[in-house]
């Protein structure tokens, strides 16, 4: 009996114990918050709401995170349902910003959509090094992921049957890539990897294979093609050479100047070292 | 002291109730959170478009979400993994259980058991390293002049397979070696006695003994193939393609792991309706194990 009273004893002073922390780090938690919102200078507050762009969802999400922890007064936010309707969102005002992975169509730009990129996603395609090609044509990619051509000898290469590697459904490069080359679903893949990592090292241990993946993570095990015989470098693409790359758009209905001051602190935050160093983060290309 | 006793005994019975209730509990929220995630992508895509369709575009204009394929190349590519493996697997068991020298078996034992706690991502290593630079080269022999031929570079449905024969060696091995064990001796007596010779006894009296424990190892062997993702995740292809040996194919499992992080809305829970079906898949097996445990029981008793 005595050892079960001890025992309860225990529990009870134990759990006292806990409570007592549990309520001291709280506390302490609430003091950094405080600290931290002094620490930012903003004279702004409202929302910035974002609508668009699936592709663009990493994107808007890091810099969504880090702008809403350094600017507390402002809520930024991003729903994801394509371009086009995002696009349309801010034309209609119900969003202040449409992010589009494309290009404004010149009949958006008449609606008063002014287009500011804020980052340019671009995409290698990558050969195992062995291999002899060296550029291929925009028509000649797309003709390999259809299955139209199907060995490397119709393209100027050495005899022998293309592995065409690509992404799983649903991952955003393998989206960009199907959308610049006007191929949407009819590709046909004979391995799709849900990692860029998985498809440089296949396409780097696979003879005769091509694969495609963003162009921040090349590097020396595999061998990128030229497109259109222009090389997929970070100066052809803000030269607006290479073909493979797209913009990402920040759709405002008038000039930022003219946006509310929650919406130009945003721009000002995207231009800024940080909002670049978040661009870079998530694989893009700054713009500068 | 006595009451302390009592009350230290009921208070034990509590804890071992709880801890009975949370492995039922814990099997229940599964089974419900599977019909609640599965269900409404049925219900919105229809049953027969999801599994009588070949067509899996979870993300096109008009996306079509059919598994057929899917199921298929589960089905073919677990039942060529038990053809390949079981025979070799008995085979290993009866040599383990009545034919290998006791030195030899001391070695080989614990070999088989090791076998059966690598991890899978392991195995599927082993398979990218080993068995799909030779299916790549196989497959080059096979189709150099068959243009038709979408070339797989090794990842297909065979080098899967390989790798799945090797995984579930180690269940259907120990399974069948400890039934074969618990042969009574007498059995085997009596057959030498009537001149039988080593083999025959083995074939004719030691395997149809044992049956029920082989057939249970088996069927714990299907579970593990069936259930298995990681391993052929790496080696698969992962293309959704009619399983034929030399086709990229996606399974189940594997459908499920490739698509999952990116994936949204209802091509989300289309991809919870396969973990529905691959749970079904395992239920059927679970419950045909029983079935075979109970009936082996009832056997023994006669």
């Amino acid at each position: 009996m005595k050892k079960l009273v001890s025992l309860i004893l225990a529990g009870v002073l134990g759990a006292a114990l806990m409570t007592g922390c549990g309520g001291q780090s709280t506390e302490q938690s609430a003091d950094n918050g405080a600290s931290t919102g002094t620490t930012t200078e903003s004279t702004a507050s409202g929302t910035v709401s974002m609508n668009g762009s699936t592709s663009m969802k990493k994107l808007v999400e890091a810099a969504c995170e880090t702008f809403n922890a350094q600017y507390p007064s402002i809520k930024a936010e991003g729903q994801f349902t394509g371009s086009g309707a995002g696009l349309e969102a801010v034309a209609n005002g119900t969003a202040d910003i449409g992010n589009s992975s494309r290009a404004l169509t010149d009949e958006e730009k008449a609606k008063g959509l002014v287009e500011n990129i804020v980052a340019i996603d671009g995409i290698a395609v990558v050969v195992d090094n062995a291999n002899t090609v060296t550029s291929l044509t925009k028509q000649q990619l797309a003709d390999i992921y259809t299955g139209k051509i199907t060995n490397w000898s119709e393209v100027g290469g050495n005899d022998g049957s293309i592995v065409v590697i690509g992404r799983e459904a649903g991952s955003g490069t393998r989206g960009a890539f199907e959308e610049i080359l006007e191929i949407e679903d009819q590709c046909a893949y004979a391995q799709e990897l849900d990692q860029t990592g998985a498809v440089l090292t296949t396409v780097s241990s696979t003879p005769n294979s091509i694969g495609y993946v963003s162009l921040d993570v090349l590097n020396d095990t595999v061998k990128a093609v030229s497109i259109d015989d222009v090389e997929p470098t970070v100066e052809n693409i803000k030269a607006g050479t290479y073909s493979l790359q797209r913009p990402f758009v920040m759709a405002t209905n008038g000039e930022i100047s003219a946006q509310s001051d929650a919406v130009q602190t945003w721009f000002d935050f995207m231009a800024s070292e940080e909002g670049q160093a978040i661009v870079e983060s998530v694989g893009l290309i700054t713009v500068e | 002291m006595k009451s302390s006793k009592d009350i230290i005994e009921r208070v034990m019975a509590i804890v071992f109730l709880v801890c009975g209730i949370i492995a039922i509990a814990a099997v229940f929220a599964i089974c419900v959170y599977m019909f609640i995630s599965g269900v409404p992508a049925i219900t919105q895509i229809g049953i027969t478009e999801m599994l009588f369709s070949s067509v899996w575009e979870p993300t096109a204009a008009e996306p079509h979400f059919g598994i057929l394929y899917i199921i298929l190349t589960s089905i073919v590519g677990t039942m060529m993994a038990i053809i390949i493996g079981v025979p070799i697997s008995v085979l290993t068991a009866v040599f383990l259980a009545e034919i290998a020298p006791k030195k030899l078996a001391a070695v080989v034992n614990p070999a088989v058991e090791l076998l059966a706690g690598i991890p899978s991502v392991v195995y599927g290593l082993l398979g990218i390293l080993i068995i799909k630079p030779l299916m790549y080269r196989l497959e080059m022999a096979i189709f150099a002049n068959s243009p038709d031929h979408q070339m797989t570079g090794g990842a297909n449905l065979i080098s899967a397979v390989f790798v799945l024969a090797v995984m579930i060696l180690p269940t259907v091995v120990n399974v069948s070696r400890t039934s074969m064990k618990a042969v009574p001796a007498h059995l085997r007596s009596s057959s030498y006695a009537l001149g039988a010779t080593k083999i025959t006894t083995v074939f004719r009296v030691v395997i149809p003994a044992a049956k029920s424990g082989i057939i249970t190892s088996i069927v714990l062997g299907i579970g593990r193939a069936i259930g298995e993702a990681m391993a052929i995740t790496l080696v698969a292809g992962n293309a959704v393609n009619l399983p034929f040996p030399f086709n990229s194919v996606r399974f189940l499992t594997t459908g499920i792991v490739a698509e999952m992080s990116y994936s949204q809305g209802l091509h989300r829970q289309a991809l919870f309706t396969i973990g529905l079906v691959l749970f079904i898949f395992i239920m059927i097996i679970n419950i045909l194990l029983s079935v075979t445990l109970k009936k082996a029981g009832e056997a023994g008793e006669e």
